[in-house]
């Protein structure tokens, strides 16, 4: 599905990510951790297309992503759902929109969004703020909301970038229910955390793979986690 | 190419989900629609300037093209004998296709405007024209005039050129500068819209890294603002262009005593010309607009 072949990424002369090689099977739970810098959130960009190896490959569903034009990387993102740790969200529309808007983008709101967008806000419990600008939302609601937005397009792959690091810890086991029950419903799971009790706390109800960056390159976590 | 055919197919369809991505601005939306009412102003007055010289020098070049005027400048008691001459030399001559005296009462209406009405033209030692009308052929100008200076010594030949020449020539220059003008103003409406364009789409890279990360193509992004600006630069060009319209409307109508610039307008089919001001200006923004939003989308993730 995601696939990284001894993939490095340098930025500004420095090397960030070295002789990466790791494979996101589908309906597969993995954590990503490491310290500040690590790291971390460039691997997520790489696996959206966000960002472009230096070297090595990355193969997004079966594509090289060097081999992808924009709009092909544009059509990856729709299967890939992605929560982003300061959300980004469109501060003029209302939750409701901003929840619907890859629907809107690929032009499939009219055929499925209204159905979708009320189980979606139900299920997240957003129901009664969905006529909320998001600068009116709390951080979890916000999180909550990002969550909506990159499952409606039914995504094979989520990735969650520090999804918890704005809120409580109740929250954050709130959270972390939602992307176990997409796991459970046979998605591929992704999360960037240095949040280790979220990772325990995880592994009690899913069987999770831990990610290590450190020193630039990909470790598997031993039993300490 | 693939861009082009998606923000036309918008353009035509539209898409309200779309036009509400994109945050409205107010200031920047009026701005654009202010300078392309007056940019469309502009391009109004330059086309008449250009449609009016125009016509100046087709008539120029055209109506006195074939005409030429001869003065018998005689004696009084010669000046009868010269006259009939002079006509009975046009008559044999090739390429004139009439030929004719004027009346004292014809060259006392020409000299009305500065002597009255009342002038005893017998009186006084006014020349006699005769007027010419050459045929498609034209007539030897230089044999008429040595042919003339034998037979006839008191008749000056005048075919015009002199002042005619620089005339035509002075009317297709400002014909040439209207329609430059048109050209200036055209590329100053795209020059703005680009420059609005890119601010907005400076303005706005927040929104455009949310939808590039929920899966918006370059086309879909392009497409919202190219069919704002084009739909701003189309409302305030058909705004300015019937103004424009309406002022070019009310200046003085032409008179038969009238000189170029009451002649400055539109006439006949012309006024249909500046209709195409406004769909210009769309289609310039439209082109504008998806220029600058190409460029600023591929140097984002």
């Amino acid at each position: 599905m995601i696939e990284f072949e001894n993939v490095a990424y340098s930025y500004g002369g420095g090397e960030l990510l070295s002789d990466v090689s790791v494979k996101l099977a589908p309906g597969s739970f993995h954590f990503l951790t490491g310290p500040s810098g690590s790291g971390k959130t460039t691997l997520m960009k790489l696996c959206y297309g966000a960002l472009l190896p230096t070297a090595g490959h990355v193969s997004l569903f079966g594509n090289d992503v060097r081999n992808m034009d924009r709009d092909e990387i544009a059509m990856v993102r729709r299967r890939v759902g992605v929560v982003h740790q300061d959300c980004q969200f469109l501060n003029h529309l209302p939750l409701v929109d901003n929840i619907g808007l890859p629907l809107t983008v690929s032009g499939r709101h009219a055929e499925t969004g209204g159905e979708d967008l009320s189980e979606l806000l139900s299920w997240v419990g957003l129901t009664n703020r969905k006529d909320a600008l998001p600068p009116e939302l709390s951080g979890g609601e916000r999180q909550r909301a990002a969550l909506a937005r990159a499952v409606i397009m039914s995504p094979d792959v989520v990735l969650a970038d520090e999804p918890t690091g704005n809120v409580d810890w109740e929250m954050s086991q709130r959270l972390l229910r939602l992307l176990v029950e997409l796991n459970k419903m046979g998605k591929t799971v992704l999360i960037a955390t240095h949040d280790l009790g979220l990772i325990r706390a995880t592994k009690a109800q899913v069987q999770a793979r831990v990610l290590r960056i450190a020193n630039r390159r990909i470790q598997l976590a031993g039993a300490d986690l | 190419m693939k861009m082009l055919r998606t923000a036309m197919q918008a353009l035509w369809s539209g898409d309200r989900q779309a036009d509400r991505v994109v945050p409205p601005s107010g200031f920047t939306a009026q701005l654009t629609l202010f300078a392309a009412a007056t940019m469309a102003f502009l391009a109004v007055f330059a086309l008449a300037l250009s449609l009016a010289s125009g016509r100046l020098a087709d008539i120029w070049g055209q109506q006195l093209a074939r005409t030429a005027t001869i003065r018998v400048v005689a004696p009084v008691d010669q000046r009868a004998a010269q006259t009939s001459a002079a006509l009975r030399i046009l008559e044999t001559t090739k390429g004139v296709a009439s030929a004719r005296a004027l009346t004292d009462a014809e060259q006392q209406a020409l000299l009305a405007p500065w002597f009255g009405a009342d002038l005893a033209i017998d009186a006084l030692p006014v020349p006699r024209l005769i007027e010419i009308v050459e045929d498609s052929d034209g007539m030897d100008v230089d044999g008429l005039r040595l042919r003339l200076a034998a037979e006839v010594p008191g008749a000056v030949l005048d075919n015009h050129s002199r002042w005619r020449e620089p005339l035509v020539k002075a009317a297709s220059r400002l014909r040439l500068l209207g329609w430059v003008s048109t050209v200036l103003i055209v590329a100053s409406l795209a020059a703005m819209v680009t420059l609005a364009a890119h601010a907005a789409l400076s303005a706005n890279a927040q929104v455009i890294a949310v939808l590039r990360l929920v899966g918006a193509t370059d086309g879909y992004i392009a497409q919202a603002f190219i069919r704002r600006f084009t739909l701003r630069a189309l409302a305030g060009a058909a705004g300015g262009t019937a103004v424009g319209m309406l002022a070019i409307l009310l200046l003085p109508t032409s008179t038969d005593t009238g000189a170029f610039l009451t002649g400055l307008g539109f006439q006949g089919w012309h006024w249909l010309v500046p209709l195409i001001v406004p769909f210009l200006s769309g289609g310039v923004a439209f082109a504008a607009t998806g220029a600058a939003a190409r460029r600023t989308l591929k140097g984002l993730a």
